[in-house]
């Protein structure tokens, strides 16, 4: 009895968060790509063929044939959507690169502080995770604006006597990302520094390496890992950003979340924003796999 | 590690100024008098008080409040198996996918999750609402209290369990007497953090609510299209304190635990 009981115990941890993430994480997807191959209709829901599991096989044969690609024709003809796609890459390559520029020195600094007041530095960098992600965005526009604390302070100051437009152009948007990814780029990076054994840049700093070059030869490749997981932590949702270009872009700025978001919120088109959707996920496939061997690898070490 | 340096000490004050400055601006403005978000008129709490008499800010709260609470509390139990599973039982016919499953939603662009989510619920016929959002939030936020609760299973002397085992507990019983109490602080961090990740939430709810359950994000995100006012300015400031609280209350409960454990461990091999 107990044997069966124990047996189910550990059935039953697996199979419960598994089907709940293969319901609700990985069947949705199906439908997106399904839906992605019917067409708009003035009906609820606003897509046709609809699928009814009790019309029997020639019922599904039949609406089978009804579905077809033109969602995706459509996709390729329009070149707003290929602009789309290609300057959300950019603008979240850009950023990533930002981000980690602007992360690593702080980790780094973090990383050679004090024991003692380590814990309390970590504590400052997650902190703002916790407060809402809407709010750190709105936050920006009242600084950004032409009238706003930033063009005040460099205008107080004499160092431009014309306000600079940063809001609704790209700059506001990198500015938006990087602040917003910012601890996701230093916690691991921080981790993978302080894990490093120290020995080895006294030892190249011994044999007569300059620091920087001690540096750029042992301690960043050694921090490699936690580099690539923290870009990749940024990059992958910055590509399908939404609040960031929605608040602080400006109406040329084109990102694909906003298109989606767009697509599905004022013209109401289901199957086109399912295909976007779609086209969206096999652009980050590749680095999602990566991100997920990575962290697998992590896992693997810290056992 | 060598010594800390000029530089590294500038990097972590201007890092950190770049962080909070943002925040402490929005709340200062918060209190002030003028309408205007940028330009300082004295102080004032007049912000605050209207926001009582929003009743529509009101409601959006409570239906805020009640899905964080719920699906943080489904999302931890669930999270906490999901890591369990990924720790304990190295070897399950499609593990690749499952551990797949629980990483990719942390990166996933919520325009995707929030768009599959309620294509799903279409599909299923489920009406949209209340109890459509918290399915949603328990989905993607079960896989950071996963996360979680895996780094501490990871780091965890998994001897004692084996030892309560080998001394004939069952699995069930080695489990809540052994484990739940050991990994309990990085159960409840992952509790909160599902719970704040949920009050925050705005793309994967717009996607997946319906007529009748507006949360505070969703509200807050249509005002400020309208432009920045010191109402949302209030908003935000109440819940970065309440965000603020419970992060000191959890970090002071998760260091008392962790030090009382230590405590009767050193007792325990003491005797």
């Amino acid at each position: 009895m107990e044997r069966v009981a124990s047996a189910l115990f550990s059935r039953l941890v697996i199979i419960i968060p598994y089907a709940w993430l293969l319901f609700f994480f990985l069947i949705p997807f199906f439908i997106v790509f399904r839906i992605s191959l019917s067409q708009t209709a003035v009906a609820m829901p606003p897509y046709r063929p609809v699928f009814d599991l009790f019309g029997g096989l020639s019922g599904i044969m039949e609406k089978a044939r009804e579905f077809s690609l033109d969602n995706y024709v459509w996709l390729t003809e329009d070149v707003l959507y290929f602009n789309a796609y290609v300057s959300s890459v950019i603008i979240a390559g850009i950023s990533t690169i930002l981000t980690l520029m602007i992360a690593y020195p702080i980790a780094y600094g973090m990383a050679k502080a004090p024991k003692s007041i380590r814990p309390t530095l970590l504590m400052l960098v997650i902190l703002p995770f916790w407060t809402s992600f809407l709010i750190r965005v709105y936050a920006w526009i009242a600084i950004l604006k032409p009238e706003g604390l930033l063009n005040q302070f460099l205008m107080s100051i004499n160092v431009i006597d014309q306000p600079l437009i940063i809001l609704n152009t790209n700059w506001a948007i990198y500015i938006g990302i990087v602040y917003s990814y910012l601890p996701f780029m230093v916690l691991p990076i921080y981790s993978s520094l302080e894990k490093m054994d120290h020995t080895l840049t006294e030892a190249a700093l011994d044999l007569g390496c300059t620091p920087f070059s001690a540096f750029w030869r042992v301690t960043f490749p050694l921090s490699l890992a936690g580099v690539v997981a923290g870009c990749l932590l940024v990059f992958i949702p910055a590509v399908g950003e939404f609040v960031i270009p929605d608040l602080l872009g400006g109406s040329e700025t084109l990102m694909i979340g906003k298109t989606l978001w767009n697509e599905f919120n004022a013209n109401r088109d289901w199957p086109v924003s399912s295909a976007v959707a779609t086209i969206l996920l096999l652009i980050l496939v590749i680095p999602i796999v990566f991100f997920q061997n990575a962290q697998a690898k992590a896992d693997g070490e810290g056992r | 590690m060598g010594s800390w340096s000029r530089f590294n000490i500038a990097s972590i004050v201007l890092g950190f100024g770049f962080l909070y400055l943002p925040i402490v601006l929005l709340v200062i403005f918060s209190f002030n008098e003028s309408k205007l978000v940028t330009v300082w008129a004295g102080f004032s709490t007049k912000w605050y008080a209207q926001l009582w008499h929003n009743q529509a800010l009101l409601d959006a709260a409570w239906v805020t409040i009640r899905v964080a609470l719920l699906s943080a509390t489904c999302a931890t139990v669930l999270g906490t198996l999901a890591a369990l599973a990924l720790v304990r039982y190295t070897r399950f016919r499609g593990r690749m996918l499952f551990s797949g499953m629980v990483y990719a939603p942390l990166v996933m662009p919520e325009v995707i999750t929030g768009l599959s989510l309620l294509l799903l619920f279409v599909a299923i016929g489920l009406d949209r609402g209340f109890w459509t959002i918290t399915l949603a939030h328990i989905t993607f936020t079960m896989c950071f209290v996963a996360v979680v609760v895996q780094s501490r299973l990871l780091s965890f002397d998994q001897s004692i369990e084996e030892a309560a085992l080998d001394l004939g507990a069952t699995p069930v019983r080695t489990f809540f007497a052994i484990t739940l109490p050991v990994i309990a602080p990085a159960v409840f961090s992952g509790w909160v953090l599902a719970f704040t990740l949920s009050l925050d939430d705005l793309v994967i709810s717009s996607f997946t609510t319906g007529p009748g359950a507006t949360t505070l994000p969703m509200k807050i995100y249509s005002q400020v299209r309208l432009g920045v006012t010191p109402e949302i300015n209030a908003i935000c400031t109440i819940l970065i304190g309440i965000v603020a609280i419970g992060v000191v209350v959890a970090s002071i409960v998760t260091k008392q635990r962790e030090a009382q454990r230590e405590k009767d461990e050193r007792a325990a091999f003491a005797q």
